[in-house]
């Protein structure tokens, strides 16, 4: 009796030195992940997949919320801190932070093809060929619309190139019937101001290259400033928050708040998910304006950091998601459009419900519609001084603190000197 | 059977405190004799220091640092010193009065938003708290039930304050369902600045007024009962008693809740950033939010400007705390002048 007791400890002692020694070796990877819908929840899955193909890596993801990923990450990274691979959507802004994975992937050229694109997002100089992450989506701004709204008043959805005039005019018909409050309603963000101020003829940027307020931005700032302050949008969602704070308007569109909703392909999975069928929900193709019918491309990416002591573990888990099955996997769980050449042309099959397929589709036939200045301005390193003046600036003469024109002028100002401070 | 299961354990505390100060006394005998006997309390001192010094100090030289160099690198070394130009940017204005002449507008909308928040924060707080606890002094019904309450607010997490006063006062909160409910259109509370403003202040006054409250209440009841029966007796009227007993005695508890109060006022951030995230446009902007955004929330950090903004923050708050404890010692030795008079 003693004996297998004697017996049994030293197999439970002899297996946890095992476990212990195998947990040991494992190289550790830490991810810094956000989900737009269940992005987080879907690269856990396949970790655990490479973990099982590569005994010798661990996988860890973090899920945080976007807010850390926006704040909390780059002070991490400029202290020397943070984790191996993170979810970021600001691509140029922590380029310099970024670990070129070129000689640890199996085949660049494979990278090149199918993410030739996008890589260039990534790369902290125009000449840049390295390869520093994966986008894990191609994401299109563009509108979301209430049809079961515009059903019950009887009112005819717009056509294909009808213009934001055209929307603003249809979705405030369908309020005014439907006794809903708000015709329309905006994600609070740069970027997505941006493709309507493209399409209304704002070139972004001067014949030098630096960012411009110019007539078509003003004019699009002035549009949108009316529609806010005749109500025709919620004052909240703008100019109810201070500074540059994200806040999208998801929840009004889903209570049947807003007729229209702009956002992007990212929400098709949350509107999937939380609205369901509890009213048709579509996308439409981007209002027109005397420019351009376009949105704003841009995504999310994972992308390998300087500072990771795993270059070559997170060289090879890349590899894994970069790879087309598993890519192609990942795209139709997360019900996304694939930023990869050879999917966007194969196609992808999501399993997803006949409004989320619809929305897809007519996200995927906006990418070719989408104007050569968008893409600079998703590639251009300091958007984000043009995305987040914007919105604090708009923000503030739309709650009423400083006149429009005075607004605009800050825009300018505040890019200007962000720059110039970067610079430095 | 008890006391002698309780014997081997007592036996087994005191051997191992008998262990611990027999092996810290042989160090510090050496110490002792190293040192002297006069100079012997630095060292129970130091380690208090060292962490004050590493984690206060040093952080201070650090943030004077920046405020002196610009660029956007985290790293010191990376660092080009640029002098006073931080300040000068900060203190470019056509008239401090007016945030709009001011080429960091938003840094001088977040002056006078703090300015005015702390004047009326405080005030209404001293004065609510007071009234409060001179009611909560008194033999009332379920007193000890309302201590508990006016303290409640205190306890919780300015996070959670922030959200349960966000869903009352949002469009469709319960405040604006009860205002439908007698026919009365509220507006969107936190939408307009004047409301959103008045809320903030509300929101901070009903978070932190029980603590002040208790400060006070312990003030008063060490006020001798017998000073009120001579007052009675000499037939002062409540008010008399109040202004001139209640009142100087209650002074030194009255100036500590004052100087917390304004420190606090002046480093509002958690619940405000929450319940209104400094908007409507920039109307609860407050000067800690400034720096938080300035340093950490936009995508080009301006470190060197954050902490510029900083050194004024603390040059003001050590300022007023410097004037309120001189006027407070001017008060209290005039009061000792009364006293040996």
């Amino acid at each position: 009796m003693m004996f297998a007791h004697a017996r049994a400890c030293a197999f439970l002692g002899a297996a946890l030195t095992g476990a212990f020694a195998v947990h040991a070796s494992a190289a550790e990877i830490r991810v810094a992940c956000y989900s737009d819908g269940n992005e987080c929840e879907v690269t856990q899955e396949l970790a655990k997949r490479f973990e099982t193909q590569n005994p010798d890596v661990r996988i860890a993801i973090d899920k945080v919320p976007y807010k850390a990923i926006t704040e909390q990450l780059p002070v991490q990274l400029a202290a020397g801190e943070g984790p191996d691979i993170a979810r970021v959507t600001d691509l140029g802004g922590l380029s310099k932070y970024y670990l070129d994975i070129t000689p640890y992937v199996k085949d660049p050229k494979y990278w090149e093809a199918n993410f030739g694109q996008t890589l260039k997002w990534l790369r902290p100089t125009p000449t840049d060929k390295g390869i520093y992450g994966m986008m894990t989506q191609l994401t299109v701004t563009g509108p979301f619309v209430n049809k079961t709204l515009f059903e019950q008043a009887k009112v005819p959805l717009p056509g294909a190139n009808a213009t934001w005039g055209d929307w603003a005019a249809a979705t405030r018909k369908v309020a005014k019937a439907t006794e809903v409050p708000f015709a329309m309603a905006f994600d609070r963000s740069g970027h997505r101001f941006a493709g309507v101020a493209i399409s209304q003829g704002a070139k972004i940027f001067d014949a030098k290259g630096n960012l411009t307020i110019d007539d078509g931005f003003k004019a699009t700032a002035k549009r949108f400033y009316d529609w806010n302050r005749d109500a025709t949008m919620p004052k909240e969602i703008w100019g109810g928050v201070g500074g540059s704070s994200y806040r999208d308007a998801f929840e009004e569109f889903a209570n049947a708040r807003v007729v229209l909703y702009l956002s992007g392909s990212w929400q098709i999975n949350r509107m999937d998910k939380q609205i369901g069928t509890n009213f048709d929900w579509i996308a439409v193709p981007n209002p027109c304006g005397p420019a351009a019918c376009t949105g704003v491309p841009g995504g999310a990416a994972f992308v390998a950091l300087k500072r990771t002591k795993n270059p070559k573990d997170v060289g090879r888990f890349l590899d894994f998601l970069a790879s087309e099955p598993v890519y192609a996997e990942y795209m139709a769980k997360t019900e996304n459009i694939p930023a990869h050449a050879g999917l966007s042309k194969k196609g992808i099959d999501y399993k997803v419900s006949p409004q989320a397929n619809a929305a897809l589709k007519v996200f995927v036939g906006d990418v070719a519609k989408l104007s050569p200045i968008a893409y600079e301005i998703q590639g251009y390193k300091y958007n984000r001084a043009l995305f987040n003046s914007t919105t604090t600036r708009l923000g503030q003469a739309i709650a009423g603190e400083m006149s429009l024109d005075d607004a605009v002028k800050r825009i300018a100002a505040d890019i200007d000197e962000q720059v110039k401070a970067a610079g430095k | 059977m008890l006391a002698s299961s309780r014997l081997p354990l007592r036996a087994l505390a005191v051997a191992i405190a008998t262990v611990a100060l027999n092996a810290v006394e042989l160090p510090m005998r050496a110490l002792q004799r190293l040192l002297g006997v006069p100079r012997i309390g630095w060292v129970f001192v130091t380690p208090n220091l060292v962490v004050l010094g590493l984690f206060t100090f040093l952080p201070i030289v650090i943030d004077f640092y920046y405020a002196f160099t610009g660029g956007v690198q985290l790293d010191l070394r990376a660092r080009p010193f640029t002098g006073w130009e931080n300040l000068q940017t900060l203190f470019e204005c056509g008239s401090y009065l007016d945030p709009s002449t001011c080429r960091k507008d938003l840094f001088w909308r977040a002056v006078h938003n703090t300015a005015w928040f702390a004047l009326l924060q405080v005030g209404l707080m001293v004065v609510l708290s007071l009234v409060t606890a001179l009611v909560l002094n008194r033999k009332i019904l379920g007193r000890g039930f309302f201590r508990g309450v006016f303290f409640y607010p205190v306890l919780l997490s300015p996070v959670v304050v922030a959200l349960i006063w966000k869903w009352i006062l949002q469009r469709e909160g319960l405040l604006n369902a009860m205002l439908h409910s007698a026919g009365i259109a509220g507006p969107v509370w936190l939408n307009e600045p004047g409301w959103a403003f008045s809320w903030s202040v509300f929101v901070s006054i009903w978070a932190h007024m029980g603590f002040y409250t208790l400060i006070l209440l312990a003030g008063l009841q060490a006020i001798p009962a017998d000073l009120y029966e001579a007052a009675e007796m000499d037939s002062a009227s409540p008010w008399r008693r109040f202004y001139r007993i209640t009142l100087p005695l209650l002074m030194p508890n009255l100036l500590v809740v004052l100087v917390l109060a304004v420190i606090r006022a002046v480093q509002m951030f958690d619940e405000i950033f929450v319940l209104t995230g400094g908007g409507p446009g920039s109307a609860t902007l407050f000067i800690v939010q400034f720096i938080y955004q300035t340093a950490f929330a936009e995508s080009i950090r301006l470190y060197g400007l954050a902490a510029a903004a900083s050194l004024v923050l603390a040059t003001t708050l050590l300022a007023l705390t410097v004037v309120q404890l001189r006027i407070s010692r001017q008060g209290l030795s005039g009061k000792a002048g009364r006293d040996d008079g």
